[in-house]
């Protein structure tokens, strides 16, 4: 995978999957970021402003931390991760072995909706990411 | 592995500044936070214990404008220097584009800068990267010690200690002071910026 470098064409494509999946159903925030921290799209609801260049480094250090643990336990991933806040919560999903889909999300979604999208989402941007190959 | 935006024009850059525990990564980047502010948009996330040592790492994206029409975001990044946490260090290493090695000047510390060099030979060997080919700057800091009559290696001792096989650029420095960050930081980020156009080409 020629991953680093990400055409016009495929960032639009999958901008229009976190849109389509999870913007339109009421998500306030959907980042995608790589294991290193850097990010490489976000899509929002163009009402929250998050600090996303810090979250993505944080989010990036959380998912490996889970990541060691799932070793120490003898998994070999722990592919999700969920956050819930009283108003707001975070989710947390593999999408390969470099790149992770974070969601935030208020409480109006129901988590099991949320998931079922993300799958969608994931499998939807898998493809637009193999083309590259 | 710097990222490349292609559509919104956006290269990020991770640096990040290595080095034995309380050798003053952490002071290097709040020293940079309060001197470059109007380059900074955010602020500086640190995680640390209750006794302000780094737990995980602390994090200062960066501003440094536009090469060719593309914005370079620059993410520096600290790792934890005590020993026990080599785990996260090598965590932090994931992705990173170049590093700053500080090394403590004072003479007790002596060992300790080689026993961490020697660790981050290893843990960039764990990413398939080479101390030899990365970007690297060396920062021998807390230069200024002396003036309080605490012993401090010469520098060409800490060369002899640190630099003579990677024979990289290295500054004195203070830290604490602001003496020569700048410098450093000028440094790493143009040896890395360059680094990547090469890799590019």
């Amino acid at each position: 995978m020629n991953y680093g470098i990400v055409s016009q064409e495929q960032l639009e494509a999958i901008e229009e999957i976190l849109t389509q999946k999870l913007i339109k159903l009421g998500v306030d925030c959907a980042i995608i970021i790589d294991m290193a921290g850097n990010i490489i799209t976000v899509k929002d609801n163009s009402k929250s402003k998050y600090d996303i260049y810090s979250f993505a480094a944080l989010a990036a250090g959380n998912f490996a931390t889970v990541d060691a643990m799932a070793k120490l336990v003898g998994e070999t991933e722990f592919s999700l991760l969920f956050h819930k806040g009283q108003d707001s919560n975070i989710h947390f999903s593999k999408i390969d072995d470099e790149l992770l889909l974070i969601t935030m999300f208020g409480r109006d979604i129901s988590l099991g909706f949320l998931r079922l999208n993300v799958v969608e989402a994931i499998d939807q941007i898998k493809k637009v990411w193999d083309r590259q190959e | 592995m710097s990222f490349i935006n292609l559509k919104d024009k956006v290269v990020q850059v991770k640096i990040v500044y290595y080095g034995p525990g309380r050798c003053g990564k952490t002071t290097n980047l709040e020293y940079i936070n309060r001197k470059f502010r109007e380059q900074i948009q955010s602020e500086m996330v640190s995680l640390k214990t209750h006794g302000d040592r780094t737990l995980f790492f602390d994090f200062l994206p960066f501003h440094m404008g536009q090469i060719k029409g593309y914005d370079i975001k620059i993410q520096l990044y600290t790792v934890p220097g005590q020993v026990k946490y080599n785990a996260t260090r090598k965590l932090v290493l994931k992705g990173v584009d170049g590093i700053v090695f500080v090394a403590d000047a004072m003479e007790k510390q002596r060992e300790k800068n080689i026993r961490s060099l020697n660790q981050l030979h290893e843990n960039l060997q764990a990413y398939k990267e080479s101390i030899f080919k990365i970007p690297l700057v060396m920062q021998y800091n807390k230069v200024d010690l002396k003036d309080h009559g605490i012993p401090v290696l010469p520098i060409s001792v800490l060369q002899q200690d640190l630099n003579s096989r990677l024979q990289v650029p290295y500054f004195e420095a203070s830290a604490i002071t602001g003496y020569n960050v700048a410098a450093t930081l000028k440094k790493i980020i143009s040896s890395t910026v360059v680094s990547i156009q090469k890799k590019l080409l």
